[in-house]
């Protein structure tokens, strides 16, 4: 019955948070892509545009939604929403947190501690297909089967590679628990390098072929083919519009999330900071209090008329989140949070950076590069990983 | 809890079925055939046969029940038409249907009278380490042997493929 109840609780507090952080990595997309290219991004709604995933919600939803002729109904209407039940499925084996103390209560921070949670993420992601091939050829509309098929073949060709380079981390912890994972990847080495399959266990090989295939399983510049507008108009989801659209869209994002949170776990150290524990207790707080104190400098000496009220209140935000992080009990809980976050979002913004620089790829230059390239590194980089760990045991 | 979970998705996985058989168009027959496929992973779960489903899930329904979908769209193959010659089959089939019910039934009840039934959450030598350990120990052979047949049929995929080219 506890763990009914824990596990209500813990889908009620995320869920919400999900969709709020699925509509706010908008925009912060279109802000950082503004910003690399001298512009300002959304500005008008809200203070710098901080409301206009709100507005953007309200223009989504009354919109007309347009159906074409020719379509086949049942399926058009069911592909956004199968593609957007597997990615969000996704999210419930990601731990964000050690296991907690909370009124006496065991809590593991994340909602399912299942023994298959990579395997979990894997088959969704082979099940997210269906959601892009069915949108495509329920479209009646050649640019989008074209869009799908497309898709289709870069997700099952790049599973493979990415599918090997999960292996080699998963050989160094022996278990297919994210959670059990993580906790292998505690510690640090020589009390300075922190004890991560990246650095410990060499996987910087597997970890940039790993952040390859999430590019392209994720269907992102630069292998955004699938929806590549010069050749396909739109591709796959050109006939849909409303919520609809907007599904799509919020797949999209939230299997970025999810391919973020696996790299995290498996070659980040997941929750465990960078820096040793002595210090990365404070790390939060200063970072914040830093940002609280630029924002009160700058809303002082303000240079738009604006910025003499919004920036000084977001100092407060942030200053009042710093000192957050000191409250004994609450802070440790807070501190793991924020290293798995503040990860998760780096890698984010690493998405998000690359779509901003990058061209796009030819199509057969997408699938050399899985086939010729990554599938080879991969597999040289597993048998060589599985070399190491039988000779040294780590 | 078990036992409505079990009834959701056992009835799930027979509704697909049935519906695979009913559905004129292939996309949807192909579908229904992947919720049969999901379904039965869940079942696999109650089970205690944590891999098994989750292999369900990678191998069954999301690679090759794609490749399948992903077939009938390139073929663009439209509902399905009764042709004349299966006015026999109409009539025949649903009694023949019946007949075979009965005799599986018949054999499977005789042949499994002497086992116990199965238990929720009796069995949990169902996870990745355990079906690895048996894998790479008692059935070396059989695996191994699978992997030869995987193998050929790669060589054989690979020469059928040139043939086109040439």
């Amino acid at each position: 019955m506890d763990y009914l109840l824990v596990s209500v609780i813990k889908t009620l507090l995320i869920a919400p948070l999900l969709l709020a952080t699925l509509a706010y990595i908008v925009w912060v997309e279109r802000k950082v892509i503004a910003h690399v290219q001298l512009r300002v991004g959304p500005y008008f709604v809200g203070p710098h545009g901080l409301l206009q995933p709100i507005a953007d919600a309200v223009k989504l939803l009354t919109k007309e939604d347009f159906i074409p002729s020719g379509v086949n109904h049942f399926f058009y209407w069911a592909a956004p929403w199968l593609g957007l039940m597997f990615a969000v499925t996704g999210i419930a084996v990601i731990p964000f947190g050690p296991t907690v103390d909370i009124f006496g209560t065991k809590v593991n921070l994340g909602l399912a501690d299942i023994n298959i949670g990579l395997l979990w993420i894997l088959g969704l992601g082979g099940m997210g297909v269906y959601g892009i091939a069915l949108a495509g050829w329920s479209s009646n509309n050649k640019y989008a089967l074209m869009g799908a098929l497309r898709s289709s073949a870069q997700m099952i060709s790049y599973e493979l590679p990415m599918a090997l380079a999960l292996a080699a981390p998963l050989l160094m912890s022996n278990s297919l628990n994210l959670r059990e994972v993580i906790e292998t990847q505690a510690g640090f080495v020589y009390g300075i390098i922190p004890n991560w399959n990246l650095f410990t266990g060499f996987q910087v090989i597997g970890f940039i072929v790993y952040m390859i295939c999430a590019f392209a399983e994720t269907n992102r510049v630069p292998f955004d083919l699938p929806e590549a507008e010069s050749e396909l108009v739109a591709g796959f989801h050109v006939e849909y519009s409303s919520m609809k659209f907007a599904a799509f869209f919020m797949a999209e994002y939230c299997n970025m999330i999810i391919v973020c949170s696996v790299a995290t776990a498996l070659f980040l150290g997941g929750w465990h900071p960078i820096v040793p524990p002595a210090v990365a207790t404070f790390v939060p707080t200063l970072l914040f209090g830093i940002s609280a104190g630029f924002l009160f400098y700058h809303g002082m000496n303000n240079i738009r008329p604006n910025d003499r009220y919004s920036f000084p209140f977001f100092g407060v935000v942030f200053a009042v989140l710093a000192l957050v992080f000191l409250i004994p009990g609450l802070g440790p809980i807070l501190n793991s949070l924020f290293w798995f976050f503040g990860k998760v979002g780096f890698l984010l913004f690493f998405f998000i950076w690359v779509r901003a620089t990058l061209p796009r790829y030819r199509y057969d230059q997408l699938m050399k590069i899985a086939w010729l390239f990554l599938f080879p590194v991969a597999l040289a980089n597993l048998v060589l990983t599985a070399f190491c760990v039988t000779l040294f045991n780590k | 809890m078990d036992l409505v979970l079990f009834l959701t998705f056992a009835l799930i996985a027979v509704a697909c079925a049935i519906n695979m058989s009913l559905q004129r168009h292939p996309v949807s027959s192909a579908l229904s055939l992947v919720g049969v496929m999901v379904s039965l992973a869940v079942l696999y779960v109650l089970l205690g046969a944590e891999f098994i489903a989750a292999a369900q899930l990678v191998v069954y329904s999301g690679a090759i029940m794609v490749l399948f979908v992903f077939v009938i769209m390139l073929l663009n193959t439209g509902a399905e038409k009764m042709s004349k010659k299966a006015g026999t089959a109409h009539f025949l089939g649903f009694p023949l249907l019946v007949i075979l019910l009965a005799v599986a039934s018949w054999v499977i009840t005789n042949a499994t009278s002497a086992m116990k039934p199965v238990k929720f959450g009796a069995f949990t030598g169902g996870g990745p380490r355990e079906v690895g350990w048996e894998l790479f120990t008692r059935y070396l052979l059989p695996f191994e042997v699978t992997s030869i047949l995987i193998l050929i049929a790669i060589a054989g995929a690979y020469r059928l493929a040139n043939k086109e080219m040439d």
